[in-house]
Order: structure tokens, then sequence, then C-alpha cells
């Protein structure tokens, strides 16, 4: 089995084990949370968008397969620090090829939910920072 | 090779040999081991025989046209119900129903037999560990004519709690469907007391029997349920064709559940009526050649015997439960061994099910990840998935230890060993 092909490889298993910003973002100004029924596969993602319109903080918890906790991490880590016009054009392609190896259609699905999930975080606001956050949203648009 | 006794009694590689599925290699070096049976089985030559053999010389309409060809078709039609009648022990050949599946018969009984005799008030009893098949089309009814759903409660072990029939069947109870067999713990649920407390309470009772029909013979009988359901492909048989069985009388008063060619006696203009039992349920051109592959399944099972198949799975579940013991960090959901059938789920501490299914196919096994279409069940064991094993009269005691090999494997790969 080619490394490509090797799902279980071990910077995967790394970010498996040993999550990036796995938890509670400190001063959540975005967030979303969806999950895969089909799986039982579950991430939210807690964000920090400065009035900058640039990623702060990124965080994730969840709970589900290898692949969907492992891409996540990746993504909080490829995400933070990083303005939202890049993080908007950063497209499902862009996900799978972060992540690495060869997948499935089926488990495709793992490795892009928190893909989606970050994507929709960026248009929600939560509640308390929500004139704030649409002012940066527009000023960033 | 093992440390079960009476092994020689029963030797699946007979078997297998008329399964040329199962002699697939995998990934160009595993054999595959097949336990995925409680979601669909394989087919025997047998029964594959059959149906090129009906479309190559026996193949027309049925119940139609004037001709050999179709009189041919027809007779093989009828020949299967009669063997799905006596295999089942019903009376007469007017309740067995040819549909497309357990759903599709659990569909029909929710809309012919609901939709007339349900009103706003009335409720569905059910259990925890039903599948969505006979979840949803009762949300249906209930969506329909207000009726309510009431679930039967399960213990942690999975089994139905009994007690608690005392304050859940009642007067508004008009009916209580359940599975005999559960597809994720591999619950054997005491139909018969279930039937007889809920004909007490004036109570009709379904029996999905999807996962019992195929690895036991049903004391229909002694159950006295008044609709029995299960599906050809978990019993060798082709998929597409399904049975409702289904007490005559009842029967005879339902009203049609879907309208077309074959389940009229005559139409005009202003109307139609309706055709006697079977036909007034088989509406359109029926599965007819995948009841004609029901049949020769049913003439291979009977040929081993339904108690041999049941005790071989019996054996294979004690093994698989020795080795899911001493792989360790396995949590096996359902009851003991003793109490269930041939359907082992179970859930990996700290890996998900998906990723146990993904190391088990490397090693060639197939097996279910998932909720198994029983999400509120899942809910209810507080696990988001799990993984299944399930058997049939082709699987091994050596498949069944290959899953410890693949268990053993998946902990190193996750560094847990």
């Amino acid at each position: 089995m080619s490394n490509e092909e090797e799902i279980y490889q071990e910077h995967i298993l790394d970010h498996y084990e040993d999550p990036f910003h796995k938890g509670h973002c400190p001063c959540t100004t975005h967030a979303h949370e969806a999950d895969n029924p089909l799986c039982g596969d579950v991430v939210r993602v807690e964000l920090n968008i400065g009035d900058d319109g640039v990623i702060q903080d990124a965080y994730f918890d969840g709970d589900g397969c290898c692949i969907s906790q492992a891409s996540a991490s990746m993504l909080m880590e490829e995400v933070q620090g990083k303005r939202l016009d890049d993080v908007k054009s950063f497209n499902a392609q862009d996900m799978l090829k972060l992540f690495g190896a060869r997948l499935t259609p089926n488990r495709q699905k793992c490795c892009l939910l928190s893909w989606q999930v970050l994507q929709s975080a960026i248009y929600s606001p939560v509640n308390g920072s929500s004139e704030s956050r649409e002012g940066s949203q527009e000023e960033s648009s | 090779m093992t440390t079960v006794p009476d092994v020689a009694t029963f030797d699946p590689e007979i078997y297998r040999a008329d399964f040329p599925i199962l002699s697939t290699v995998l990934h160009g070096r595993v054999p595959l081991a097949y336990l995925d049976n409680a979601a669909t089985t394989q087919r025997p030559r047998q029964v594959i025989d059959a149906l090129v053999n009906t479309y190559e010389k026996h193949y027309a309409n049925v119940h139609r046209g004037i001709h050999w060809l179709s009189d041919q078709s027809t007779d093989l039609y009828e020949e299967a119900r009669e063997n799905v009648r006596d295999f089942l022990g019903a009376e007469t050949r007017e309740e067995i129903i040819f549909t497309r599946g357990t759903t599709e018969s659990i569909n029909l009984i929710a809309r012919s037999w609901g939709d007339w005799q349900v009103r706003e008030g009335d409720e569905i009893l059910l259990t925890e560990m039903e599948h969505h098949s006979n979840i949803v089309p009762w949300q249906q009814l209930s969506q329909r004519t207000g009726c309510r759903i009431r679930f039967l409660p399960i213990t942690d072990e999975g089994e139905i709690e009994l007690s608690a029939l005392d304050t859940l069947l009642t007067e508004r109870t008009k009916m209580v469907s359940l599975t005999a067999v559960s597809n994720v713990l591999g619950t054997v649920n005491p139909v018969e007391e279930i039937t007889r407390r809920a004909h007490a309470a004036g109570a009709l009772v379904t029996v999905d029997a999807a996962q019992a029909v195929p690895h036991q013979t049903v004391p229909l009988r002694e159950w006295d349920a008044d609709f029995v359901v299960f599906s050809g492909h978990k019993m060798l048989g082709p998929s597409g064709i399904g049975v409702l069985y289904g007490r005559a009388e009842l029967l005879d008063a339902m009203p049609p559940f879907m309208g077309g060619g074959s389940m009229i006696q005559r139409v005009t203009l202003e109307g139609y009526e309706p055709a006697d039992l079977p036909a007034k349920f088989e509406a359109g051109t029926p599965s007819i050649v995948p009841a004609i592959g029901l049949g020769t399944a049913i003439n291979y099972l009977r040929n081993i015997g339904l108690e041999a198949i049941q005790a071989h799975e019996q054996r294979l579940t004690q093994r698989a439960h020795e080795v899911l013991a001493e792989v360790g960090g396995v949590q096996l959901l359902g009851p003991a061994q003793e109490k269930k059938a041939g359907i082992v789920s179970f859930v990996m501490d700290g890996i998900h099910a998906h990723d146990v299914a993904q190391i088990l196919d490397r090693h060639g096994i197939a097996v279910r990840a998932g909720h198994h279409c029983a999400m509120p069940l899942h809910k209810r064991l507080r696990v988001s998935a799990s993984t299944r094993a399930s058997f049939y009269l082709y699987n091994t005691l050596e498949e069944v230890e290959r899953i410890g090999e693949a268990l053993h494997d998946l902990k190193h790969i996750f560094r847990r060993e």
C-alpha cells in the first residue's frame, strides 16, 4: 500500500491522538456545529474573528472517526491566523489535498465535515458579538 | 482449531462451494470473509441458476397471457407462493402476499390496515430496538391520523422490559409491532408472550421477522401474530422480493394498498372492484423471477435444515464472543450469547466503528459499521455507532477468528497495544 493510499498514516494519527486546538475558543465570535447522522460524526467549530477580518483563533470539538477528527485538527491549524477571504476561497478540493491520503467517496464525507462546519461558522456570529461580527464581515467582503 | 465442541456435525465448507462470490480474493491478497449477513446474504449457484433458467426458458408476465409461456411463468410464481406458505406453516395461499421486501410489507400494513382502523388518540406500540422500517411507516401513519406512537423500553442488556406492558398496553393500543430478532443486538424477543398480552388487550400484532425467518423455524402458530413480514434477500434469495403473511379474514377485510393491474376484478370508468386474495395486494407486474428465486432459496435452506443452521450460527456467535473478549477494550452490545441470534455488535474503546470496519476490510472482512438503520436504539444505548458481524450457514470459525487478528492489527495501528 503506497503512502498516499494509507489513511492511517503517522501524521494523520498524530492529529487524531493529539489534536490542534481541540476544545473551546477563549473568545468565540463565530461558531457552528453539524453532524453526519449516517456515521455519527459530530464537529463544532468556534472562531475568534478579529475586526481586521483575520481568524485570531480557530478551535474545534467533536466526536467521530479518525478521518473526521484528524481532518478537523488539520483544518484548524491551516486557518489559524488566516484572512477570511483566504478561508472562503479554501475549497473542498483544497481540504482533501490538505488531508493528504486518498479517500473513497464515502469517507470524503468524513473529511469534509469540518470544512463544511468552518465555512458555515464564518457566517454564524454568536450571541453578543453579532453586531461587531456582521460589521467585520461587511468590511472584509 | 477451536474450543467449541460438536463442530464436526456441520461443515460449512460443503456449502461454501455453492456460493461463487465467497471465493473472492480482496485487495489482491486476502480471501473475503462475508460477515454482513444481517444486511443481506449471498446467493448459491442453485438460486442464480433458477433466475437464469427462468429468464431463458419460462419467462412471461403472470396471470395474464393466454399463451404457453405465461402459463409456465404463472405456475412457477404460484409454486413459489406455495413453497413460502409451506415453509412458514401458513394455512392458505391467500395469506401469503408477495411484496418487494420487509419495508414494503410494513408500509402496506400501515397504509391499508392503519388508514382503515386507526384514529386520532389511538396508539401504536413499538419497541426501542426497532429497525427504521418498523418506525417510520408508523410515524407516517401518525402524521396522517394523529395516532400516538409509544415505545416499549429496553434494558441496558438489550432486552424488552416486559413489565412496561402493564402500563403501555391499554384499550387505546391498536397495534403492537415488534421485531422477532433485533438486527443490531441479536436479541430474540418473546413474541409469543407479547402477542398473548396484546390480543388480550384487543390489539393486533405485527412481527418483523426479517432476521428470524432465514435462521430458524418460526413458530407461526405459537406466535399467533396477525401479520408476519420478511425479505427474500436476507435468506439467500434475490432482492426485490418479500413476504407479508396476514390472517386471511383480516387481509380480506382490509382495503387494497396500491392500485393498478392484477389487483382488480373489473374496472369501469366509474370505479373498480378489487380482486380476491392474494392478488388484491399485488398491483402491477410483481417481482416474478425474484419470487421464483426465493422459492429455490427456500428449497436450499430446507435441504440443509434450519435447526442445523441455527446451531452452527450459535457456535459462531459463541466463538465471536470469546474472540472479542480476548482482544480486550471491546464493549459488546446486547444480551448474553445464549439469549441471542447470530448477530454480534460491538464498540471499540476510543475507536470509531468506521475505522474498525476500514481495518477489517483490509483483512478481507466485510462487516457493517454505523447505526444499522436503528438510530433510536443507538441513542438509547448511548453509542454513536457500532460494528456488526452477522453470520450465516456458510461462515466458518476460521473467519470469526480472523476478526480477532484484524482487531489486534487495528489496536496496533491506533497505538493501543
